[in-house]
C-alpha cells in the first residue's frame, strides 16, 4: 500500500514524539510517527527511576511515567502513532518501507524526521574477547530484562563503565535482586564521577576499580567471571561473576541515514545537522540522540521541539538547505553537534553546542578557529568529562564565515 | 526395536548420511551429543560452498567436494537453503603469489573445474575498489557460493526426519558392544541396538572409531576465530576473497555471508581441549593485522560478533571413508571444512559402501519419500517474510518484528519453535532464524526473546 503524509517521524521516543506534539496542531495533514517497538515512548519505558521530565514536563518523574506522558501529549496534539511499524528501508530519497502486522507499506512524506537515538554497544564491538556464556548484557537489555519482562537475570555482576547510565544499571541489577560485586572503568579520575561516585559506592557498597580494563569473559554456558587488567601495571586478576553488563559507549542508529547516503558525521557516528537541525539532505531532519550519543532524554525531547519549527519552515517555504561549512573539534574532544554551520541560520537547541570529551578538564576553555584565525572562545565553568555532555553557547562559532573553511574547535 | 542403521553425529556430515539412509527401506536413527543439528564444528565455519579448485587432484575429496558441489546446488535451490553464487578472488600481493595464479588455474582443470580465470591489476581493483594497496592481480573463480551453515545441517536433519529417521539429541555416546549380529551403542540418553553404526561425529571421530578397536586417524581440535562485520560493511566486498596458498604463511579470507554481513578470518591455533572456543587478544590481533593489509577501510565498520569454531585437523592427506563388514562400522572422517560442501557426496559414497559390505538396502520409491523440506528464508538473496505483503495478510505474526536489526518477526520464531525439529533455546533459535544475530546483539531484543523462550518451554511441560 501507498500513503503520502505531509510529516513523517522515525521513532517515537522523546525526541520524535515532542516533534510530533508540536507540528501536529500546525500542519495541515496527518503527522505520523512510525515506532518498531510494541509501546511508543522509546528508551525512557524501561528506565525505572526517577529523573526524567524536568527540562520539558516540569516535575521529576520516573522513565516510564515520562514516555507514557509523551505518548499522551502527541496523542492529544493529533498526531498518529504507530507502533509495532518498522521503516526497514528506503523506496527513495523521501520514500520508506514500512513493515507491521497490518502489512507492508510505502510511505512517501514531504519532510522526514530520523529520531531513531542510539544504543550501547554490545561486547563483540568492544572487541572483548573469551568465552561466549549466557549472562552478558548491555545495559538496555538488561533493563528491559528486569523492568519490563521481570526475568531473573542472576546474583552476581561486574558492570563495566561508569557512567550515569552505568549507576543506572547497578540500581536496576539491584531492584532486579543482583549484588553487583564491581565496577570497572578505564578512566583514571574519581573527581570525574565524584558526585556519583562516592555516594554510589556507600549507598551500593560497590567496589569502582579505576583504570581497569576487561580483558576475558569467562564461562562455557553461563558466566563464571572476568579478567581485568589494570593499566598502569599490566596485574591482571579473575573476578568471580555470573552476569557482566556493558554499559554506555553509544553508537547513533544510523542505519537508516547511512542506507539513505545522508553525510555522516564521522565523529559521533549519526547524520550531520546544522543549528536547524538538518541533514544534508533537503527535507530530511534528525534529532535526539542520534545526534548526541547520548545525551538526556530532556535534551532529545527539546530537539524535538526546536526541529519542528525548522519542518514547519521548510514545509511552508520548501528550499534546498545552502552550502555549508562543518565544525570539527579536536582531540580530546571525541565530538561536536550540530556540526555543520549556514550563515543566517537558527540558533541550535537552547542556543548550546553539546561536546564529548575522552578525557577528563576541570577548566576547559574552548576556542573556535577557522582559516587559523579566532572566531570565538568560551571559557566554561563546568568540567569537560568523560562519560557526559558538556555544552557551550553558540556564539563560540556564531561568528563563522560560510566561505572560509571548517571551524576547527579546541579544547585547552 | 532392533536399528538397522545408527549415525553418530548430526553435523553437516552425519545428518546428510541420515538423510540419505532414509531414503532406504532402512530404519534409522541420528545420535547427537549436543542438544542440536549442527551445534559443533558445522556451526561455525566459513560457510563457502566450494567448486572444489584447490583440492588435491585425485583424491576422495577431490572427487567428492566436486560432485558434493553440484549436489549441494541444486539441493539448496530446492529447499530454500541461502545460496549465492557471488564469486571468489584470490589476489596476488607478492611476486611469489602472482606466480602461483596460473598454477592454481591449471590445478582447477585437473579438477574438472575449467571456469577461472586471471585478471589484471586494475581488473582486480575494478571488482573490488576497496582492497588495499598492492595487489598485482588475482584469479577468479565463478562458481563459488557462499551458503548458510546452519540451515544446511538442519535441512538435511529434517527430511531425514520426514523420512522417518530417529533423532535423538543431548545424547553422547559413551561406549559400544559389538555383537554377532547387532551392535549396543550406549548413549547418555539410553541405548540403542543396531545392525550398523556410521560413525560421523566429526572431532570425536577417533573416539568412536578406538571404540569399533580401530586406530586409522587421529584428530585434534584446530581453533579458527572469526569476526563479523557489519551489514554496513557488506557493499565493500561483492565477492569471497581467498588467501592464495604460499611460503608467506597462512593467510584469512574476507567473504560477504548470506544474512548479509562480512566475515573475516580464520585464524588457526592448535589445540588440546575439543571444547574450548573462546576468543583471544591475540586472535583479534592477527585478524586486525591481515585485514589492515587486505582491506583497510573494513576496519573502519562496527564488530557485530567474533567467535571461535574447532575444526578437526588431522593427520592424514584424504578424507577416510572406509566400512568393515566384520564390525558392521563404516567411518566418514578426516572431513576438514570442505565437508559442508562435500556432505551429500560423502553421504552417497557411504551409502555405497554400506551395500557393498552387505547391508540389504532397497531406494524407497517416489511415491512413498515425502516432498523435501522448505527452509525459512533467512538468507538476503531472496524475499524474506517481512517484506511479503501476502504472507503478511495470511498471518499477521510475520510482520510482528521481534529482532529489529535482522527483521526477524515473531511468526518466525514461533515457526522455529515448532518445527519437525524445534529450537530449543537460544542457539536454535539463532540458527533457524537469525534472531539476535544482528549488529545490537540483544539490546533491543535479547529479553523479550528470552520471554518468548521461557513461554515456549513452559508450554512444553
Amino acid at each position: 500500500m501507498n500513503t503520502h503524509v505531509p510529516v513523517a517521524i522515525i521513532g517515537a521516543g522523546p525526541a520524535g514524539l515532542q516533534a510530533a506534539a508540536v507540528l501536529a496542531p500546525r500542519v495541515d495533514g496527518p503527522v505520523v510517527v512510525f515506532d518498531r517497538e510494541a509501546q511508543a515512548g522509546g528508551v525512557p519505558r524501561h528506565c525505572n527511576h526517577p529523573g526524567y521530565g524536568m527540562r520539558d514536563m516540569r516535575r521529576v518523574m520516573t522513565g516510564p511515567a515520562y514516555a507514557r506522558s509523551l505518548v499522551k501529549l502527541a496523542d492529544r496534539a493529533g498526531a498518529t502513532i504507530k507502533t509495532s511499524s518498522m521503516v526497514t528501508d528506503w523506496a527513495d530519497d523521501h520514500s520508506f518501507n514500512v513493515t507491521s502486522p497490518k502489512g507492508r507499506d510505502t510511505v512517501t512524506a514531504d519532510a522526514i524526521v530520523i529520531a531513531t537515538g542510539a544504543r550501547e554497544r554490545p561486547r563483540a564491538a568492544r572487541w572483548v574477547p573469551g568465552d561466549r556464556p549466557a549472562g552478558v548484557f548491555t545495559t538496555g537489555e538488561l533493563q528491559q530484562a528486569i523492568h519490563l519482562e521481570h526475568q531473573k537475570v542472576g546474583s552476581q555482576a561486574v558492570v563495566v563503565g561508569s557512567e550515569l547510565v552505568s549507576w543506572s544499571a547497578v540500581l536496576t541489577l539491584r531492584m532486579g535482586g543482583v549484588n553487583t560485586v564491581a565496577m570497572v572503568t578505564e578512566s583514571p579520575r574519581p573527581e570525574t564521577y565524584a558526585m556519583f561516585t562516592y555516594p554510589g559506592s556507600l549507598v551500593f557498597g560497590t567496589p569502582l576499580h579505576r583504570s581497569t580494563r576487561v580483558v576475558r569473559v569467562i564461562g562455557r554456558h553461563r558466566v563464571s567471571g572476568v579478567e581485568v587488567e589494570q593499566l598502569s601495571t599490566g596485574r591482571r586478576a579473575v573476578i568471580p561473576c555470573d552476569t557482566v553488563v556493558f554499559t554506555g559507549d553509544w553508537i547513533p542508529d544510523h542505519e537508516l541515514v547511512r542506507r539513505a547516503g545522508i553525510e555522516i558525521d564521522p565523529a559521533t557516528l549519526g547524520p550531520r545537522v546544522d543549528a536547524g537541525l538538518t541533514t544534508a539532505r533537503e527535507g530530511v531532519f534528525a534529532a535526539g540522540n542520534v545526534i548526541h550519543p547520548v545525551d538526556t532524554a530532556g535534551v532529545a525531547a527539546m530537539d524535538g521541539v526546536h526541529v519542528a519549527d525548522s519542518v514547519f519552515d521548510y514545509l511552508s517555504h520548501a528550499s534546498a538547505p545552502g552550502s555549508a561549512v562543518k565544525i570539527v573539534a579536536e582531540a580530546p574532544i571525541k565530538w561536536v553537534t550540530p556540526s555543520a554551520f549556514r550563515a543566517g541560520g537558527r540558533k541550535p537547541p537552547a542556543g548550546r553546542l553539546l561536546f564529548w570529551a575522552d578525557r577528563y578538564v576541570p577548566r576547559p576553555t574552548l576556542v573556535a578557529r577557522q582559516d587559523e584565525r579566532v572566531i570565538g572562545t568560551v571559557r566554561l565553568g563546568q568540567a569537560a568529562a568523560p562519560g557526559r555532555v558538556f555544552h557551550a553557547p553558540w556564539q563560540l562559532v556564531a561568528g563563522a564565515r560560510p566561505d572560509a573553511g571548517d571551524i576547527q574547535i579546541t579544547l585547552g | 526395536m532392533t536399528r538397522d542403521v545408527v549415525v553418530i553425529g548430526a553435523g553437516v556430515v552425519g545428518a546428510a548420511i541420515a538423510r540419505e539412509l532414509s531414503g532406504y527401506n532402512l530404519e534409522v536413527t541420528l545420535i547427537e551429543a549436543k542438544g542440536d543439528v549442527g551445534d559443533g564444528t558445522s556451526k561455525a565455519n566459513t560457510a563457502i560452498c566450494h567448486t572444489g579448485f584447490d583440492a588435491s587432484p585425485g583424491t576422495l575429496e577431490s572427487r567428492l567436494v566436486h560432485s558434493g558441489h553440484q549436489l549441494l546446488c541444486e539441493y539448496a535451490n530446492q529447499t530454500g537453503i541461502p545460496i549465492d553464487k557471488v564469486s571468489a578472488m584470490l589476489v596476488a600481493w607478492d611476486d611469489e603469489q602472482l606466480q602461483a595464479l596460473p598454477g592454481l588455474k591449471a590445478k582447477a582443470e585437473q579438477n574438472g573445474y575449467d571456469k577461472a580465470y586471471l585478471i589484471s591489476a586494475a581488473a582486480t581493483y575494478e571488482k573490488v575498489p576497496d582492497l588495499g594497496p598492492g595487489a598485482l592481480g588475482a584469479l577468479i573463480v565463478p562458481d563459488e557460493s557462499i551458503i548458510c551453515p546452519w540451515s544446511t545441517p538442519l535441512a538435511f536433519a529434517t527430511e531425514a526426519v520426514s523420512r522417518g529417521a530417529e533423532l535423538m539429541r543431548d545424547a553422547a555416546v559413551t561406549g559400544v558392544d559389538v555383537g554377532q549380529s547387532t551392535t549396543l551403542v550406549h548413549t547418555t540418553k539410553g541405548d540403542v541396538e543396531t545392525r550398523w553404526v556410521v560413525n560421523a561425529a566429526g572431532l570425536g571421530g577417533d573416539t568412536i572409531e578406538a571404540m569399533f578397536g580401530f586406530d586409522r586417524f587421529h584428530l585434534h581440535p584446530r581453533r579458527g576465530e572469526l569476526l563479523v562485520f557489519d551489514k554496513l560493511a557488506r557493499p565493500k566486498v561483492p565477492v569471497i576473497l581467498l588467501p592464495v596458498p604460499s611460503k608467506m604463511g597462512k593467510g584469512v579470507l574476507i567473504s560477504p555471508t548470506v544474512f548479509g554481513n562480512v566475515m573475516l578470518g580464520p585464524t588457526a591455533e592448535d589445540m588440546t581441549d575439543r571444547e574450548d572456543t573462546a576468543t583471544t587478544a591475540e586472535g583479534f590481533d592477527f585478524m586486525v593485522d591481515k585485514a589492515r593489509h587486505l582491506m583497510p577501510t573494513l576496519l573502519d565498520e562496527e564488530v557485530t560478533a567474533a567467535y571461535a569454531g574447532l575444526r578437526a585437523a588431522h593427520d592424514q592427506s584424504d578424507y577416510v571413508i572406509e566400512a568393515d563388514a566384520a564390525t558392521r562400522y563404516a567411518v566418514a572422517g578426516c572431513i576438514r571444512s570442505t565437508g559442508l560442501t562435500s556432505s551429500m557426496a560423502v553421504a552417497e559414497y557411504v551409502a555405497d559402501l554400506l551395500k557393498q559390505a552387505g547391508l540389504e538396502m532397497h531406494r524407497k520409491s517416489d511415491a512413498e519419500l515425502p516432498e523435501p523440506p522448505k527452509m525459512p528464508q533467512i538468507g538476503e538473496q531472496a524475499q524474506r517474510p517481512f517484506e511479503d505483503a501476502d504472507l503478511i495478510a495470511s498471518d499477521p505474526a510475520y510482520g510482528r518484528l521481534v529482532c529489529f536489526c535482522e527483521r526477524v518477526s515473531e511468526g518466525e520464531i514461533r515457526d522455529a519453535l515448532h518445527s519437525e525439529i524445534p529450537a530449543r533455546d537460544l542457539g536454535g533459535v539463532r540458527r533457524r532464524t537469525r534472531a539476535h544475530n544482528g549488529r545490537c546483539q540483544g539490546f533491543y531484543c535479547g529479553a523479550h526473546l528470552t520471554a518468548i523462550l521461557q513461554s515456549s518451554v513452559r508450554e512444553e511441560i
